[in-house]
């Protein structure tokens, strides 16, 4: 990964830490995935379009630690019936805006449009996200210290979405 | 089809594949089964004021409930009565005191009543005011607003709804009750997850208490594995008290009992329930027990019924106020939503653990929902291979049973399922006459 842990992080390193993490995705690397994860952080994907309470009212995901591991689990397992045949994923970047940038503090904050393709068998399906990462410098570099997944059709009926947009 | 080809589609333990891939048993069920019987629509703080509206479906039917001048809710045809333009799309709203239909401005009060119609000598002597157009946006046949649920019957005449529902109403009376001030509000809008399949089987599979340690094994059985590899900490995740239970054994399953009532409903967990061993939320049983008093707070709370199926489409956890309606597109599609209420005067810490059941469990991005959906749309295709036309529910079946008696019986058997296609057959034929072709619906 870029980003080192004693030397000056870069506007590079943040961004292309966006790019490597969706490339983890899309080639299905979810255990190296979950590495890039601090232990208290949280993904949040909203139900409701500008939703701002992600736990008193239901959203799509607010998964600690605990709940990406057992989904990355599950992944790999083999009594996951609807990951049989497994599902793919494809992600499309525009360059990250780099919102908070401060490495005196570790603290970096990006937003990213992505295009999300996700299939399985004769289905495909389309998904335009805002992405928002917040990351903070580790012992190992930078690390997911929490993300938000805002879906542009959050409203909408949707099949299966099974793996991480 | 006619009542006797009907009827032959349901024998005591299996039902025809028909039910389930039948576009032709699908309209026939929108026109009977959906109009005879008393059917969801929403709850009264989905519209707390005046004007105030939802749209949604009955069966196939748009309709709008709305909160009317007087403070009544009432269940429109969401249909404009001039050319049938649809008189609001928006999933909710506030249309002050009148419709306004879009199209030519025809305007109705909120209760249907036409209002007023633009240039309206133009309709002198037409006999529009007297004709059905003439008198508004039409009503439903009946509405019943149940300590904030509201249903609705779309048949003019037909069952009534403490007759339909009888003893069932304990569930939900539970459900309003373990709140202190004894009303439930929406917690935000529901989930919307799209299944390619008959909405049957979703319902079936609200009482199915065979499926979850084999069709959920690879969520819930992975994370007690993973809990135990962490050396089992406590407090336990959130989602150990929520996903774990679905590995409880068979033997968990068939201890917790099912119920079943006349015309279809019915719920498991009559003794415990998945749902019994949450941890306590600090301060809810002293709100409890400061509005109802000990004995009764703790009776309240002592029922943790885990699913109960109100026929024929919606099921509520009434410990954790959620409630899904399953609602039939198509007979292969079916759209359920999701709800989560706050239980007023309770904790927000008991909404929040709802909404994480109903994230983790009912979301189309839950790994529970995933192996669930993936079963029923595996149904819903295996069911057209040749060469086996019934499907079977004769899961502890032992002889022939009387379904207008309320009756417990052990967790595992499929009795929920037949009581509801018992009724399903019910009321399907209850205005069909012999000789009703699908061409005449
Ligand atoms: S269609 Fe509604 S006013 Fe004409
Ligand atoms: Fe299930």
């Amino acid at each position: 990964m870029t980003g080192q842990a004693n030397g000056r992080i870069t506007r590079d390193d943040v961004i292309d830490f966006v790019y490597n993490e969706a490339r983890m995705l899309d080639e299905g690397r979810f255990s190296d995935w979950l590495e890039l994860w601090l232990p208290d952080a949280i993904y949040w994907m909203p139900l409701d379009y500008k939703q701002d309470d992600p736990v008193g009212a239901t959203s799509l995901l607010y998964e600690d630690n605990f709940m990406l591991r057992l989904r990355v689990e599950r992944l790999n397992g083999e009594r996951t019936f609807s990951q049989k045949p497994k599902s793919r994923c494809h992600h499309v970047l525009q360059r990250p805006f780099v919102d908070v940038f401060d490495p005196e503090t570790g603290t970096f904050q990006t937003v990213t449009q992505m295009h999300y393709v996700e299939t399985r068998l004769d289905e495909q399906q389309l998904l335009a996200l805002t992405v928002t990462h917040d990351l903070s410098t580790s012992d190992n570099g930078l690390r997911i210290a929490g993300k938000k997944v805002e879906l542009l059709n959050c409203d909408a009926a949707f099949g299966n979405i099974q793996l991480l947009p | 089809m006619n009542a006797a080809e009907i009827n032959a589609l349901i024998e005591p333990e299996r039902v025809h594949r028909d039910v389930y891939i039948s576009q032709d048993i699908y309209r026939l069920e929108m026109r009977h089964l959906f109009s005879n019987t008393w059917v969801f629509v929403g709850h009264d703080s989905q519209t707390p004021n005046k004007g105030d509206y939802i749209t949604t479906q009955i069966g196939d039917q748009p309709v709008i409930m709305v909160r009317h001048s007087d403070g009544n809710i009432h269940v429109l045809y969401n249909r404009c009565p001039h050319k049938g333009t649809k008189i609001a799309i928006d999933r909710q709203g506030n249309t002050g005191k009148f419709f306004r239909c879009p199209y030519h401005a025809w305007s109705f009060k909120t209760d249907g009543c036409l209002l007023a119609i633009p240039l309206k000598k133009g309709y002198e002597n037409t006999g529009l005011a007297d004709s059905p157009n003439g008198k508004g946006m039409k009503s439903v046949g009946a509405v019943h607003n149940h300590r904030g649920f509201v249903f609705a019957r779309l048949a003019e005449d037909g069952i009534d709804f403490d007759s339909f529902f009888g003893d069932s109403l304990s569930s939900l009376d539970n459900m309003v009750d373990r709140a202190p001030e004894g009303r439930l509000e929406v917690s935000g809008p529901p989930l919307r997850y799209m299944h390619q399949c008959n909405w049957k089987m979703l319902v079936e599979n609200q009482t199915d208490t065979c499926h979850p340690m084999v069709a959920h094994e690879s969520s819930a059985g992975t994370a007690v594995r993973i809990f135990k590899e962490m050396g089992e900490p406590q407090p336990r995740p959130a989602a150990m008290q929520i996903i774990a239970p679905f590995m409880s054994p068979y033997e968990f399953f068939e201890d917790m009992g099912i119920r079943t009532w006349p015309n279809g409903h019915g719920h498991t967990g009559v003794n415990m329930s998945i749902h019994s061993n949450y941890d306590a939320i600090p301060g809810y049983f002293d709100a409890l027990r400061d509005a109802y008093g000990e004995d009764r707070a703790k009776a309240i709370l002592d029922e943790n019924r885990h699913n109960t199926v109100y026929f024929p489409n919606i099921m509520v956890k009434a410990p954790l106020a959620q409630l899904r309606n399953f609602i039939p597109l198509a007979a292969n599609r079916t759209l359920v939503e999701s709800y989560v209420y706050h239980p007023v005067g309770a904790p927000r810490q008991l909404t929040e653990m709802s909404a994480m059941y109903n994230r983790m469990i009912n979301a189309p991005t839950s790994i529970v929902g995933h192996d669930d959906l993936e079963m029923y749309e595996r149904a819903q295709e295996g069911l057209h291979a040749e060469g086996m036309e019934w499907v079977d529910v004769r899961r502890l079946y032992t002889g022939p049973e009387d379904f207008e008696a309320e009756a417990v019986e052990n967790g595992t058997t499929e009795r929920q399922m037949r009581n509801q296609f018992n009724a399903w057959a019910k009321f399907m034929t209850a205005t069909m006459g012999d000789a009703t072709s699908v061409a005449a619906q």
